[in-house]
């Protein structure tokens, strides 16, 4: 499983396509955080010093009026603009708004239940079989109509996600019944799965290898325990992988 | 002056429980206030044992626990952390800071900083209080329903919350008498600040303390009444079967929900950050004011731009109301949606960088005394200064996308809140305590509370900022779970031990403030040599106040004036 060692004190790594720019802003802000609480926490004791009460000091009462905090304060109003329409914006839009053609990418849905995760792939016709609440039951988890045509070839997993590496994964994203936040910290990816809603997320992954998947909203007692596993495969470790899958799926009659 | 002045003796029932004086009222929040912090500070005790050392027993109180089913073993079960997380939350919020700042503080020193003999409403008041009291105690009997108290956190998200024990029941009946009374204290405070002004106080000559508490009312007046209507819509979901905040087609625990259908649980989380954004700046105005006065006081100067302070508190009051989805980017947020709720929150830190830079820069040319008020008053700066910097990239929805939900964020609140507006209202009780009780805290416990507590409090809360660039989510009952989380595991440990000393260290100041009472050294009528009304009464204060009615000729902070005897002029030179 995971080697614990690439984890540490800092953003893990990073093995999206996507996430570059948001350490970029984590890390361009931490830089100018650390910057001007210096810069104020060095004149903040200087201050202290140098105006502390002792024999023979007096406060004035009126002090001249510098430029120099209006200067800082314009500075740091410019610097923040920048970031949010240079930086933040265009990220922003292009995560939500700029998604792949679905023809090009690996189509699934994921939703969450108390507690655990559950993948539908739609299988080799590539559409998603109905789904029904009233269907669900501890075999089948996210109540798949089975008389649907659609349904036959639909592969589920509970917390298993396999995708192929360098090739865009757009999940739609739903719950059973209460709110979680799919997060998968190497990919920074982080999406709440609202109940009734169905919001698609995308992301692409750029390395191989073996994560976890937490849950980021607190969901109920086994919020903790709600693990799942993410595979990045390779385009032919993930055919493998959907090969074993479908083969699971052909000996039901009995 | 008036006849409310003149005194007919009152029983010790009226006069120090069910007083409608604003002066035992104010007493009476602070100290309910204050009792409920030290509670929700164990809760949180309790936990970080839990998050130190996972699945161990807890040390001493174990064996009480031993048979129950929420601490099988004295194990903390993950239903019982999840209780114990919801209600620190919401004790420290709703049951202690905002009762402390506000009701005690607001109370106490509003009408008397204003030259007024008491609130505008003094019955109103008094049952401002016992509805606060009401919804403590139903807050606290809730540890007693079966299943234990609310478990969904102070955010109540639904479904959890809906389908969640009866405790959250008892959680929303307890909101709806703490909102109530939030409403009835604020709409006093304002009628008090627009009406009963002494003569010759125009606004602008007011203390900051009395403009941020008149900021801070009016955002607790026009937020509250949205998270009213959603407490009671939650409270009709859970118990007569509306379907508010439910979708249709929920499958709980593998059987399908029968529930009307159609809500929307995103609708909840609007409702309730509309309310809960302001409600960090009413966390943190009061704070703001007791600071500057502290500051104005112990730099023997004026404050640096007091307009503009006043300005940028009454801007960033109106920008509150329209930052509350930034709480929400993960919900599925649209570009134009969270563009406009980034930008605002970018624009809301302009006004909170010129209030502190002023605050800094009234040190300037000061001669600073450093007693014990103005060593908690200083500390609040840089604390404040790190919660506000780390709002920053929370605020970036683009950045939000890692940080959100993560310890980052517990880390950025909880400096905004804990070393940010406690150790103002620790600034506050110092300061203040003199006039109120007539004597002084002593130095020596008093700097021991300091420099453990700032030692301390840095120690739980810095490396929190750790655990969310790592990715560890808040509200996990057992921290180690995952692989990222097991790298910084030993953090845990020592923001525990932290904690704990924290919690020692509240001690010498439990024991400084009743030592005092009986023991302190006798206060003068103004020790400080303060300008400001409230030290221009006898001290304590008697019924009514004022022995003559004030006249105000002067600002709020007359030090160091060129030509005078005395480095300061007091509002009443008779
Ligand atoms: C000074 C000592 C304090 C300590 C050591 C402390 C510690 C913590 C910790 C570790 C958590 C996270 C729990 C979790 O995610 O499982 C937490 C949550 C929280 N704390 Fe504090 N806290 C303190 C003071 C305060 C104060 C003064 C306030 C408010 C004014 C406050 C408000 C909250 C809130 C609202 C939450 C979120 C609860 C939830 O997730 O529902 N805390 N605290
Ligand atoms: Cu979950
Ligand atoms: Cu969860």
């Amino acid at each position: 499983m995971d080697s614990p060692s690439i984890y540490g004190w800092w953003l893990p790594p990073d093995v999206s396509a996507h996430g570059a720019i948001i350490d970029q802003i984590i890390l361009i802000m931490h830089v100018f955080m650390v910057a001007l609480f210096v810069g104020w926490g060095l004149f903040f004791v200087y201050c202290l010093v140098r105006f502390r009460q002792r024999p023979g000091h007096k406060a004035r009462h009126e002090i001249p009026h510098s430029k120099l905090p209006k200067f800082l304060e314009i500075g740091v109003v410019i610097f923040e603009a920048f970031i949010l329409v240079g930086l933040s914006y265009p990220a922003w839009s292009k995560l939500r708004t700029a998604f792949p053609p679905r023809e090009s990418a690996t189509n699934i849905r994921i939703v969450a239940q108390q507690f655990g995760w559950n993948i539908h792939y739609p299988g080799k016709d590539g559409v998603f079989g109905r789904t029904d609440p009233k269907l669900v039951s501890d075999s089948n988890t996210i109540g798949l109509d089975l008389n649907d045509p659609n349904a036959k070839d639909d592969i589920t997993t509970l917390g298993q996600l396999h995708f192929p590496v360098d090739k865009p994964v757009i999940a739609n994203l739903t719950s059973k019944d209460v709110i979680h936040s799919l997060f998968i910290p190497v990919l920074r990816v982080k999406h709440d799965a609202i109940p009734g809603m169905n919001v698609p997320i995308w992301w692409e992954a750029k390395q191989t290898g073996q994560f976890e998947i937490a849950c980021a909203q607190l969901c109920g007692n086994g919020h903790t325990t709600m693990r799942g596993f993410v595979s990045i495969d390779t385009p032919e470790e993930y055919a493998a992988w959907m090969a074993e899958k479908e083969k699971e799926l052909e000996p039901a009659p009995q | 002056m008036s006849e409310h002045n003149e005194h007919h003796e009152l029983g010790f029932i009226r006069t120090y429980v069910f007083s409608i004086d604003h002066k035992v009222i104010g007493i009476q929040y602070a100290i309910t206030g204050l009792l409920f912090l030290f509670f929700g500070f164990c809760l949180m005790m309790l936990m970080r044992w839990q998050l130190a050392y996972p699945g161990e027993a807890l040390p001493l109180i174990a064996s009480w626990f031993e048979n129950s089913q929420m601490m099988p073993g004295g194990v903390m079960s993950p239903d019982l952390y999840n209780s114990f997380g919801a209600m620190h939350g919401t004790i420290m919020v709703f049951l202690g800071v905002v009762p402390l700042a506000v009701g005690g503080f607001g109370n106490y020193l509003v009408p008397l900083q204003i030259g007024a003999p008491d609130m505008a409403f003094p019955k109103l008041n008094a049952a401002s209080y016992w509805s606060y009291f009401v919804g403590g105690v139903v807050m606290l009997c809730s540890f007693f329903l079966p299943g234990g108290p609310a478990q969904s956190g102070w955010t109540s998200y639904p479904p959890l919350s809906i389908l969640a024990s009866t405790g959250q029941t008892a959680w929303l009946i307890g909101m709806v008498f703490l909102i109530t009374s939030s409403l009835l204290g604020s709409i006093n405070i304002i009628v008090t600040i627009v009406q009963l002004r002494a003569k010759g106080l125009s606004f602008f000559r007011m203390p900051f303390l009395v403009w941020a508490q008149f900021v801070t009312s009016f955002l607790l007046v026009l937020a509250f009444p949205p998270l009213e209507a959603a407490a009671v819509f939650q409270l009709m979901d859970r118990v007569a079967g509306t379907s508010f905040f439910m979708p249709s087609g929920l499958v709980v625990g593998g059987m399908p929900l029968q529930v009307a259908g159609g809500g929307n649980p995103v609708l909840w989380q609007h409702l309730f950050w509309f309310l809960a954004h302001p409600e960090v700046y009413v966390l943190i105005l009061p704070a703001l004011g007791i600071v500057t006065e502290i500051i104005a006081n112990n730099t023997r100067k004026p404050l640096y731009g007091y307009k503009t302070m006043v300005y940028s508190v009454l801007f960033l009051g109106f920008m509150s109301f329209i930052v509350w989805a930034h709480h929400m980017f993960m919900t599925g947020m649209g570009t134009t949606m969270s563009n406009f709720f980034q930008t605002t929150t970018m624009i809301i830190s302009i006004p909170s960088v010129i209030l502190i830079t002023c605050l800094i820069i009234t040190l300037w040319g000061g001669s600073i005394r450093f007693n014990l008020p103005m060593m908690f008053a200083l500390a609040f700066l840089p604390m404040f200064a790190i919660g506000g910097l780390t709002g920053l990239p929370l605020g970036l929805a683009t950045s939000d996308i890692y940080l959100h939900d993560t310890y980052y964020v517990i880390g950025h609140f909880h400096y905004v809140v804990a070393p940010g507006t406690l150790f103002a209202l620790f600034a506050g009780i110092y300061y203040w305590y003199p006039k109120v009780t007539g004597r002084m805290m002593n130095n020596l416990l008093g700097k021991l509370h300091f420099w453990i507590s700032f030692l301390a409090i840095n120690g739980i809360f810095m490396p929190m900022f750790i655990q969310g660039f790592a990715g560890v989510s808040r509200r996990l009952h057992t921290p180690n779970f995952y692989a990222h989380a097991q790298a910084v595991q030993g953090t845990n440990v020592f923001m525990s031990i932290s904690a704990w000393v924290l919690g020692a260290a509240q001690l010498f100041f439990i024991i400084n403030f009743f030592l005092s009472l009986k023991a302190g050294k006798r206060a003068s009528d103004n020790p400080w040599d303060a300008t400001t009304l409230e030290w221009a009464t006898p001290t304590p204060p008697p019924h009514g106040n004022f022995l003559q009615e004030p006249v105000v000729h002067r600002g709020p902070y007359e030090y160091s004036v060129p030509g005078k005897a005395t480095d300061y002029i007091p509002q009443q030179v008779s």
